[in-house]
């Protein structure tokens, strides 16, 4: 495998590649209150890179500094190379996508779309044809002539899409692409932003507080937390190795347990907790020293659930009484007490229909759960 | 609970019915009628009829002859005379033009103070609504006469300019269009500002930001987007100032004496002075329909953008 195609899809992963949005150090307060805090990150050409966060947690601010509205208190934006800090938003070579369209609301839908193209004086023929792509792409061709409020929430949405795509930039900024949208017109839309994004190959950053859609689009997620990043990440490495506990509860769900490093050796270690009394073993090292108060994080899908003791004791084994059944039909979720005061959520495929009308697994069955030394994850904050 | 309420709502749908909902809707044609069209047939008679020395000083519409039959009498020499007659004809036109003109400093003045207003902080905001609708709280023809004694040769600029040293002698401003232009655009822009406001208001700021992200400057953007948008503030704002600014009398009276000509003073000559009230219903008559064709247009427009 040459070196070319192995970063090909994962450019961060390249020491060479110059990052296309370089962000450096960059902090934005408005008044006293720090909404980006000294953050540094680096996007890469033709990612589909999310900040992903809750709200208030500066991921539209940060989007805002890239597009120009508004300035860092301190440090350095980079787009291709070039340094943004005096330069205005209408002369940037990105584009945005807002999150409430922001469309014109006294043009039409192709007026809409040309409106940038006239601004960069691009000869008429060619604002005609390339609209008109635009247009056929995002499939409203039998709408050009029509004005914004006599759209659905889908269409306007893919407007606004078009609007922003239609200049070619090199970076499209996209706020809560999906946000307006109901959910089954989301999931369809999802898969055509992605399909979009890789016919232009466009670097997109987008900023949603959605973790489902961030999963679903991204090369690459940014966890945000009060101004800063808590972790960047592929959609796996975010899910199945989070850094920190509020990544870990942020994204799908996790069971933390507290506990002490008992053992720690260069593959595996053994972590302790009392409430419930229980060993962890992990089959990989962390390298923290013994004795440390650190978390153990286990994901709710990836522990087994039985109705049968275990035939020997182990580790990665608790036991424990259902409190609360959650029938999702594909799935169930089970609430299990482990001990005063510890519930662990248990997910389980419903891989047979219940006989005689009663679950395998009910309210106040004693039910044993175990799970894979993979599975679970130490966590130190 | 629910019961009692929806018993309640039966009940006054019920009276409703019954005759409370036309006798609301029939309150205002009702003031229409006694408060305009009554007033304005008034008018339109005696602009029909022939000047008399008598009182009333003007000949009845309908006539009952020797023989007992009853005839109809229009006149309708006043009109031929208002055109015959140059002065008429220039006296609107002037008016006219100064109310255009008036209108368009308005404009030009109000934009900007009615932008600036909507961009401040809320707290700011109100402050300078309340600057703006102030004013209006004192009287009128006060704040005129104000106007003469800052304007007047021995007035408050006047005598501050020469004390500065400027000038040497008191620039002439009282009783000139000039004086006139002053009063009438410091009277009527919180009729400009006031609309423009309110259509501001509603202006989503994230559409500057998009125009500015497809790359316009901040001149297109307003060419292209904020103007546009504020159109029909403008036009609302444009037609509050120069309906009432054409057939305004008082600033016209006090301070353009007989120096300028507007139909307001033309009219209250005809009636006090020369009391010829057939020829002072003409001029007024001629004015509603001078200023009943702008305000066509802006329904015809209003009309069509609520359509499109």
């Amino acid at each position: 495998m040459s070196e070319q195609t192995q970063f090909d899809d994962r450019p961060w992963l390249d020491p060479e590649a110059e990052p296309f949005i370089q962000v450096s150090g960059v902090t934005k307060r408005f008044g006293t209150f720090t909404a980006v805090d000294n953050v540094d990150l680096q996007i890469y050409q033709g990612e589909l890179f999310c900040m992903l966060g809750g709200s208030g947690c500066g991921k539209t601010t940060l989007l805002r500094m890239l597009a120009g509205f508004d300035n860092p208190t301190s440090g350095s934006i980079y787009i291709d190379g070039a340094d943004m800090t005096d330069v205005p938003p209408y002369e940037r070579p990105v584009n945005m996508m807002f999150q409430s369209y922001a469309l014109f609301p006294h043009m039409t839908v192709e007026q809409n779309v040309a409106y940038g193209l006239k601004r960069d004086g691009v000869d008429k023929q060619e604002i005609l044809q390339r609209v008109e792509e635009m247009l056929k792409m995002v499939e409203l061709s039998q709408f050009a002539k029509r004005k914004p409020h006599q759209l659905s929430g889908g269409q306007r949405q893919r407007v606004a899409l078009a609007r922003a795509l239609v200049k070619r930039p090199k970076a499209l900024l996209l706020d809560e692409p999906l946000g307006a949208l109901d959910k089954r017109l989301r999931a369809q839309t999802q898969y055509e932003l992605m399909n979009i994004q890789d016919q232009l190959g466009v670097t997109f950053v987008v900023v949603t507080h959605d973790q489902e859609e961030a999963m679903i689009l991204s090369t690459r997620i940014a966890v945000m937390d009060a101004g800063k990043f808590a972790q960047i990440g592929t959609p796996t490495e975010i899910y199945e190795s989070p850094e920190t506990r509020f990544v870990a509860n942020f994204i799908g769900s996790a069971n933390m347990f507290e506990g002490r490093i008992t053992e720690d050796s260069a593959d595996h270690v053994v972590v302790r907790s009392s409430d419930p009394a229980c060993e962890f073993y992990i089959d990989h090292g962390v390298s923290i020293k013994e004795g440390s108060k650190v978390w153990v994080a286990v994901r709710p899908e990836k522990i087994r659930v039985s109705v049968s003791a275990p035939e020997n004791a182990a580790a990665n084994q608790l036991s424990g009484t259902v409190r609360d059944v959650g029938y999702l039909g594909n799935t169930s979720t089970y609430r299990v007490q482990v001990a005063d005061g510890q519930i662990v959520e248990v997910t389980h495929p419903n891989q047979s229909r219940p006989r005689g009308g009663k679950h395998a697994v009910d309210w106040d069955d004693v039910v044993h759960l175990s799970w894979e030394p993979s599975s679970a994850v130490v966590l130190t904050e | 609970m629910s019961s009692i309420l929806s018993a309640y709502a039966a009940q006054l749908q019920h009276r409703a019915q019954s005759g409370w909902r036309s006798i609301v809707v029939f309150v205002p044609y009702i003031w229409l009628f006694v408060f305009f069209l009554a007033p304005f047939l008034i008018v339109l008679k005696i602009s029909l009829a022939e000047s008399l020395i008598a009182s009333p000083p003007f000949s009845p519409l309908f006539e009952w002859t020797e023989e007992g039959v009853l005839t109809l009498q229009l006149v309708f020499d006043n009109y031929s005379y208002l055109w015959e007659d140059d002065l008429y004809v220039k006296t609107y036109l002037n008016s006219i033009k100064i109310s255009t003109i008036s209108t368009m400093l308005c404009l030009i003045l109000g934009y900007p103070i009615a932008y600036a207003i909507v961009r401040s902080s809320p707290t700011t905001k109100n402050i300078l609504l309340m600057m703006i609708i102030l004013p209006f709280w004192t009287s009128f023809l006060l704040r005129v006469y104000a106007w003469m004694g800052l304007l007047a040769d021995q007035g408050t600029i006047n005598s501050f300019l020469v004390w500065l040293g400027v000038i040497d002698a008191p620039i002439r401003m009282m009783y000139s269009e000039f004086a006139v232009y002053v009063g009438i655009v410091y009277t009527y822009v919180p009729f400009m500002i006031l609309p423009l406001y309110a259509n501001m208001e509603k202006l989503d700021i994230t559409l500057h930001e998009a125009a500015a992200d497809l790359g316009a400057r901040p001149v297109t953007t307003f060419l292209t987007i904020t103007l546009p948008l504020t159109s029909p503030g403008i036009l609302a704002g444009s037609l509050l100032v120069f309906i009432p600014a054409t057939g305004e009398f008082v600033i016209p009276d006090l301070l353009g004496g007989g120096n300028v000509l507007m139909i307001g003073r033309v009219l209250y000559n005809e009636f006090n002075s020369n009391h010829d009230w057939p020829v002072a219903a003409a001029v007024a008559i001629v004015l509603l329909f001078v200023l009943v064709i702008p305000m066509m247009i802006y329904q015809h427009v209003q009309s069509r953008e609520s359509e499109g």
